[in-house]
């Protein structure tokens, strides 16, 4: 029984280990500058797990496998409560590795979310609904018009609650699809207008709640063209599987024409844009645009 | 296998314990412990099977209710599966018994969320904090530490009842939400927020997080009446473990008997005892917030809802709540609530171990400090489940870094369990083969949280697969591993009888591989992006390659879940057909093995509290007549034991040096 089940310890851990290393499945491709940080110190953690994991279990299936009882009534286990010198050293070690890791594992976090975004990035508002995203751009005056919840008209495709006769909201556009210019860094403003959101694009490797009151502020900077997938990420209700979005990272020229275009167009560009990109990274595009 | 039934008589050497315990300042050794009137056993039907004072009987009741609330929970967690797997398949069966939430036999997406939440909340609350603390802790703790009953036990009976309660208010979230007949009842439609929306309850998960829990109806189906009953039934179990975790500190406190100090308690003891101190601290702060989130709902308030919150064009007037504020409360009591799950599985599995290793427990003082340690930090680390939620970043890193510590005394743990097995004798038994499941399943589980608990690697990895796959194994199936355990191990001293061996280790295979099945690959899931509760995942094309991991996890689910049907019919029928248990079965040395019949008498000891000599787990102790020696074995007769270990659970240096002195 206890060599059976040293095996089974042993297969599951080979099973599992299999499941990491295969090849078929992992991190969806980087597209944001802070990616090959972040996939690094995944990549770290993953072995010190990975590690740690084998190692017990192969105790412990070394355990079961050796230290069987024979049946004879007669026989004794060692007699022992413990060995103190054993505790410390296997205590300081893995204080040691545990703590290192938590420090360097707070490296992308601080570079992100410890700094502000740099001066003149590229600024969208994100307003998320149950169930829909809404971008906000700022036009070509690179200011936002004002809005109030107040003015929110879904029916009339006022989604932010923008407010018509303000001077600064005459260039404004606002859609339902997230485009950002590759190699400037980009700051988006997070807001929800009625439950908590997130925003989650898995190839950006940045995950940010929305939540209604605040005004969310998160910044990065892309590094290849493409369309992707954006997700809610945080359950909003009945539809949430369903609150989908793209991310639509394009050359700066492209997107410097694209928010140059007047409101009316402007929706219609999105569209063309989309069919443009296929999903995932766009094939033979410079992957650093110039700043 | 032989009886070892033998009254405890109070001898001389007792009297000379009595004095060292006095000495040590144990608050037993006044004497005071003499046979009570009002521990003649009741008489009626009622009181001895219904709304019984004993802490055993109440031990029984919370342990049946945690094993119907795991079957309900389970039952749920399939569901989503068979959703996940086939979507938009037609389920007959679906549509006859929830004919508005599988219209035509296809589960709606608000369905599904309920089952997601109704799920969460069972398992959470009525199986993982219930079973291990107010099951077996109700049972074994008083008997472990030589007690006659819990300190307080009409208190006890009433944090059964009250967790009864608790538990039919959540189950009626179900029918008010299920049913347009009960749905929209006059009550349920003026005092409860209306229901008959064709869920199973909320659909805002276990943690239900405002403003989508606070909102009611507008915010979507499932938010009226049956969030209403959802949250308070919350609050009722707080107030029943508030009640049982009083009891659990004094009994522990000052009922243990002549020379049981705290050193020479079972580890089981100790994790009840920690669980019941985080218990005692946690509920509280979720009772608030609790009463709040009613408020908010019912009374106008705003304490999570800000200003500001548009609905069909139409602005709230609420203003000034954070829904942040709630994170912080549901956290600060949820991340204890993890441990009090997982810490009486970790004392049921030392325990265990120890026992049919036929070996002492390796480092007994460091599990006790281990254990104390994993419950003082886990009060520290609630943050790590916001890292992302909007809260000031510079706190999640202070919050990580403690996460990060919160390991070592978890590998602590787990090396000397390691270390209790080297050099063993194992028996493998059933529940010997459930507690090496737990560690690990506990290994398995724990070692993820070294990637979720960094905030960086949780810019992508949280509120994924990732996360599930990680708790689902340490704090659902190492703990339910660890009750498994439990159960096969006392179910002998709890019935009388012995569970079926060959049943048990039928029901053990299945299952140790199944969950393996399940959750090993859901961290696959999590790594290339998967989003946690999601009804289906037919919208994303990232998520298409994981389709075959999908439908191996859903095959193994149902493997899992089938087996345990066995361990259920084990259950049952040993209850009356199983062969009848000796007082000791297992050999084993601690206070519940000593009662004078078994199942133990009313008073648990017939009137005569033992007197303990020495430390739980002295196993293989050289010369002793047996392998193992009783805690109320008195000195003279277990041979050089006390020269061994001084009549104290420490350690020593290692072992090899004791053989050749003696």
């Amino acid at each position: 029984m206890g060599r059976a089940l040293g095996v089974l310890i042993w297969l599951l851990t080979i099973g599992s280990v299999w499941l990491f290393v295969n090849g078929r499945w992992w991190l969806p491709p980087y597209i944001s500058e802070h990616g090959p940080a972040y996939d690094r110190q995944f990549l770290i953690t993953i072995i010190v797990v990975g590690i740690s994991f084998v190692a017990a279990q192969v105790g412990l299936g070394i355990a079961v496998w050796r230290y069987g009882s024979r049946g004879d009534r007669r026989e004794r286990a060692v007699y022992s409560h413990g060995n103190n010198r054993l505790e410390i050293v296997w205590t300081a070690i893995t204080a040691l590795i545990f703590i290192t890791l938590g420090l360097m594992g707070q490296r992308v976090w601080a570079q992100l979310h410890l700094n502000e975004a740099p001066a003149g990035a590229t600024k969208v508002h994100v307003v998320a609904q149950q169930f829909q995203w809404n971008f906000h751009y700022p036009g070509a005056d690179k200011t936002f018009g004002r809005t109030d919840p107040a003015l929110v008209k879904d029916a009339e495709l006022n989604f932010v609650g923008l407010d018509e006769q303000d001077a600064n909201a005459k260039d404004d556009q606002v859609v339902t699809t997230l485009a950002v210019p590759v190699g400037r860094p980009i700051e988006l403003t997070l807001q929800s207008k009625d439950v908590t959101h997130d925003l989650f694009v898995p190839e950006l490797r940045y995950k940010q709640d929305v939540v209604p009151g605040m005004a969310i502020k998160m910044h990065f900077t892309l590094t290849k063209e493409g369309r992707f997938e954006l997700a809610c990420a945080e359950l909003c209700g009945q539809l949430h599987y369903k609150m989908k979005s793209y991310l639509i990272a394009l050359p700066a020229n492209v997107y410097d024409e694209l928010v140059a275009l007047p409101q009316a167009q402007f929706q219609g560009r999105i569209t063309q844009l989309i069919k443009e990109y296929p999903m995932g990274i766009k094939q033979g595009a410079a992957t650093t645009a110039a700043r | 296998m032989e009886e070892a039934t033998t009254p405890i008589e109070p001898t001389a050497a007792a009297a000379a314990t009595q004095a060292e315990a006095a000495e040590a300042g144990h608050p037993a050794a006044a004497g005071a412990h003499e046979p009570h009137g009002h521990h003649s056993p009741p008489t009626g039907f009622i009181r001895k099977y219904i709304f019984s004072i004993d802490h055993k009987v109440i031990g029984i009741q919370y342990l049946l209710l945690a094993i119907t609330a795991a079957f309900i929970g389970m039952f749920m967690s399939v569901l989503m599966r068979l959703n996940l797997t086939w979507p938009g398949h037609k389920w007959t069966i679906l549509e006859t018994l929830f004919p508005l939430g599988a219209p035509g036999g296809v589960m709606t997406p608000e369905f599904y969320l309920s089952l997601v939440t109704m799920h969460g909340t069972i398992m959470v609350f009525f199986v993982l904090t219930t079973a291990p603390q107010g099951g077996f802790g109700n049972y074994f703790l008083p008997i472990q530490v030589g007690a006659e009953d819990m300190a307080f036990p009409v208190l006890n009976m009433l944090s059964f009842w009250v967790t009864l309660v608790g538990l039919v208010v959540l189950i009626s979230a179900i029918f008010v939400e299920g049913s347009t007949i009960l749905g929209n009842t006059d009550f349920v439609n003026n005092f409860l927020g209306g229901g008959g929306t064709g869920t199973l309850g909320p659909i805002g998960g276990w943690t239900g997080y405002p403003p989508l829990s606070a909102l009611g109806k507008i915010a979507g189906p499932g938010q009226g009446a049956g969030a209403t009953l959802w949250i308070t039934s919350i609050a009722i179990f707080c107030i029943a473990s508030l009640l049982g975790a009083l009891n659990f500190i004094t009994t522990l406190l000052n009922m243990r008997t002549r020379g049981m100090s705290l050193m020479r308690m079972p580890l089981t003891c100790w994790s009840w005892f920690t669980t019941a101190i985080l218990a005692l601290l946690a509920f509280p702060v979720l009772l608030a917030a609790g009463v709040l989130l009613l408020l908010d709902r019912h009374a106008g308030t705003s304490f999570f809802i800000p200003g500001g919150l548009v609905f069909s064009d139409a602005v709230l007037p609420n203003k000034g709540g954070s829904p942040i504020l709630w994170q912080h409360l549901f956290w600060f009591f949820g991340h204890p609530e993890v441990y009090i799950a997982i810490l009486p599985g970790m004392g049921a599995t030392s325990h265990i171990l120890s026992t049919f290793a036929r070996k002492p427990v390796f480092g007994y003082r460091a599990m006790v400090f281990a254990m104390f340690a994993i419950g003082l930090l886990g009060f520290f680390v609630w943050g790590h489940h916001m890292f992302i939620s909007g809260m000031d970043p510079r706190t999640s890193i202070a919050f990580s870094v403690l996460t990060l510590s919160i390991g070592v005394p978890s590998a602590i743990k787990t090396f000397n369990w390691l270390g209790t097995l080297w050099g063993a004798k194992i028996r493998f038994t059933v529940p010997m083969m459930f507690a090496i499941g737990f560690v690990s399943l506990f290994v398995a589980g724990g070692i993820t949280g070294l990637v979720l608990g960094q905030t960086s690697l949780d810019l992508f990895i949280h509120d994924g697969y990732f996360v599930l796959a990680h708790f689902h194994l340490v704090m659902g199936v190492a703990a339910i591993f660890g009750m498994f355990a439990g159960v096969y191990f006392w179910f002998p001293k709890m019935f009388g009888r012995m569970m079926s061996e060959r049943l048990g280790q039928l029901h053990f295979w299945p299952t140790f591989i199944g969950v393996y099945g399940i959750f090993v690959p859901m961290h696959i899931m999590g790594i290339v992006g998967m989003p946690r509760r999601y009804a289906s995942f037919q919208e994303y094309d990232f998520l298409r390659p994981l389709d075959p991991l999908v439908m191996l996890v859903t095959i193994a689910a149902i493997v899992t879940a089938a087996a345990q049907f066995i361990f259920l019919f084990n259950f049952i029928w040993s209850m009356f057909k199983g062969e009848r248990a000796s007082g000791n079965p297992w050999e084993a040395t601690t206070l519940e093995w000593v009662t004078p019949t078994t199942p133990p008498p009313h008073d648990n000891f017939g009137g005569h509290l033992p007197t303990v000599y020495r430390g739980p787990y002295e196993f293989a102790v050289p010369d002793a007549p047996e392998d193992y020696v009783l805690q109320t074995t008195p000195d003279a007769a277990a041979g050089n034991v006390a020269a061994h270990a001084a009549g104290q659970g420490v350690q020593g240096s290692s072992g090899n040096g004791h053989n050749g002195q003696h």
